[in-house]
């Protein structure tokens, strides 16, 4: 993807409520046309930092960069900003049609234009046979597209997403992230969207921000919060991981088991130091027919099939949670574990990732 | 109520209150038709004590006096107390005290807040009249205005708020568009329960209401007009005053159904 104009910049942004601070010195720089997804567990200061970029709250300190202007200050109705609640917030007196007109007679357009746009609107959110209905006539689903044509409408240089496909059932958020995806796509539109959901943050955008306790851990694509986290609470945080505990040394960690680990130490982590060496369960093959730099020996304690894996659980002295490796189809058709097993998996250096303890 | 379910015993008990209570309104609307007037004996149907209280100056003067009481205490206690509840709920972390204030006059004995109006009124020495009943009226009206539309907000989904001001619209433009449309049926169920409660009020209006014959509202009329024995036009009255009094009430409470199931 070719490098994009700033569009959005966060810059060294405090939030504190009395005592509490909800952000801490956050930065990130948001561009133009992008997906971009502020990920993090509950607490951590995403919807905060959402509500900030929205307007409803101020930060305590930095700014809030759009093109260049710091908007910190300006409230909710001057912004070229558009929130799609959680809970959709839908004007229940309102038809679906009134409800996406609103924005757009706010900024007294011409009827005929606020009829065309809404029109053209309810098209591409596959509305217009519901134009005449109430929300409370209307499925999860579709409340969540009506929410979705009203901030859109108004064609925001921004467009916030809070928790967007929360309230759907899983088949249906399953195929309501592409069809953000797509939408975004379409309208060209710059889209911001909180989720405490990895899977729905590395399937729908094209950067991510990681956040705990107010903080903002790690920021960037999808593969690479995935391949190369930044630290131990993101490796765990998105996807699976297992971890062996021990001591840094030279090039890598000596187990509390007595076993060896090798891998990149970090520079800031001293020999002897605590630390976890952490592998992506596809990473490790079992029963390895090619040498590998770290091998583990242990029992099948339980497999786990999910149709396009197998996933195998492994009880081992290197680690105290079972050992995860997830096999391919194939690769389980061709040599099966048996429960009770005692097997040995092997994985390289390069996809061992070492952090602090 | 399923009353199928319920024990014949039970059911002759709910059949025997009703009675009681029913019965003598059904006697009053009964004779408030009888062609003779004496309520010992039916002579005929006539609409004639209907006629004759559209003759009567005393009445018809004092039924617009109770008119123009019930209509301007319950506009400015819908305003306010709507205006009270909306802030009541906004700022609902303020504790409970504001809530025991204003909810006080509708629980105070009618008697004790009718002398303490009265003492109130007298001790700045101002003159009393219509306006005193209509202060007085929007006293207890606002409370009730106010316990009905903050019931209407317990249930009301504040992000909408935030969704106009998020789309553009500016804080008067959200009350308007958005805020009063949503809570309208509990604003306006308020106002008819508040007006049904000024039409019939006695004792305040009799305590506020000061000496002259001019500030004279309908329920003190039938009062002064009763100690003279019940004519069958006060029969006629009384039922004219319970029309209007039902009417309002079932609207409100059929506005107040459709807000609890939305």
């Amino acid at each position: 993807m070719s490098a994009k104009a700033t569009l959005l910049g966060i810059d060294q942004v405090n939030k504190r409520f009395g005592a509490v601070t909800a952000l801490d010195a956050v930065s990130i720089d948001i561009r133009e046309n992008e997906f971009f997804a502020l990920l993090g567990p509950s607490g951590c200061g995403k919807t905060t930092l959402l509500r900030i970029l929205a307007g409803f709250e101020m930060p305590s300190e930095g700014r809030i960069l759009l093109d260049g202007n710091d908007i910190a200050r300006v409230p909710p109705n001057r912004r070229p900003v558009n929130l799609m609640f959680q809970s959709y917030a839908l004007f229940p007196h309102m038809t679906v049609r009134a409800n996406i007109s609103y924005g757009l007679e706010m900024e007294r357009l011409p009827a005929a234009e606020i009829r065309s746009r809404v029109d053209a609107m309810l098209e591409t959110t596959q509305l217009a046979g519901l134009a005449d209905r109430k929300p409370d006539q209307l499925s999860g689903g579709q409340k969540q597209r009506v929410a979705l044509a009203r901030a859109l409408v108004k064609r925001p240089r921004l467009l916030l997403l809070d928790e967007p496909l929360g309230a759907l059932d899983k088949k249906l958020r399953g195929a309501m992230q592409l069809e953000l995806k797509r939408l975004q796509h379409e309208v060209g539109i710059t889209f911001v969207v909180v989720t405490h959901d990895q899977e729905e943050a590395l399937v729908m955008a094209d950067r991510v921000a990681v956040l705990r306790n107010g903080r903002l851990l790690q920021c960037d694509t999808p593969h690479a919060i995935y391949e190369r986290p930044a630290d131990r609470f993101v490796a765990d945080f998105i996807g699976v991981m297992n971890f062996l505990p021990g001591r840094a040394n030279g090039d890598g960690l000596d187990l509390a088991s007595g076993a060896k680990v090798s891998g990149a130490v970090p520079a800031n982590l001293a020999a002897g130091a605590a630390a976890v060496a952490a592998v992506r369960p596809e990473r490790i093959a079992l029963f390895p027919t090619e040498p590998t730099e770290n091998r583990v020996r242990g029992t099948v304690e339980a497999l786990a099939y999910h149709g396009l894996d197998l996933q195998v659980h492994i009880r081992t002295d290197a680690c105290p949670a079972p050992f995860t490796i997830r096999l391919t189809a194939d690769a389980a058709d061709r040599r099966p574990p048996r429960v009770g097993e005692s097997v040995e998996a092997g994985w390289s250096a390069a996809d061992t990732r070492i952090f602090p303890e | 109520m399923n009353s199928a379910s319920m024990p014949h015993g039970l059911k002759l008990v709910l059949i025997a209150v009703f009675i009681f209570l029913y019965i003598p309104i059904a006697v009053l609307v009964a004779l408030s038709f009888n062609e003779g007037g004496l309520p010992t004996a039916w002579s005929g149907f006539s609409l004639k004590w209907y006629a004759a209280l559209a003759g009567n100056r005393a009445i018809l003067s004092a039924a617009f006096n109770t008119l123009i009481v019930a209509l301007i205490s319950t506009t400015v206690a819908t305003l306010l107390g709507t205006l009270l509840a909306l802030g009541m709920e906004v700022r609902r972390r303020r504790g409970r005290m504001l809530e025991a204030l204003v909810f006080a006059p509708m629980i105070i004995p009618d008697i004790v807040l009718a002398i303490a109006l009265l003492s109130f009124f007298s001790m700045l020495d101002m003159p009393m009249g219509l306006h005193t009943i209509i202060m007085a009226h929007v006293v207890f009206n606002l409370a009730f205005v106010c316990s009905v539309v903050r019931a209407r907000l317990k249930s009301f989904d504040w992000s909408i708020i935030e969704a106009s001001a998020d789309l553009g619209a500016s804080g008067v433009t959200t009350f308007r568009r958005v805020t009063l449309p949503v809570i309208l049926p509990a604003v306006i169920a308020g106002a008819l329960l508040a007006f049904t409660l000024s039409v019939d009020e006695f004792i305040i209006a009799f305590f506020t209401a000061g000496a002259g014959r001019s500030s004279t509202t309908l329920p003190m009329q039938i009062y002064s007009m009763i100690r003279f024995g019940i004519t069958p036009e006060i029969n006629a009255l009384a039922s004219i005053v319970m029309a209007v009094s039902v009417t309002a009430l079932a609207l409100s409470q059929r506005l107040n159904r459709g807000v609890i199931a939305s």
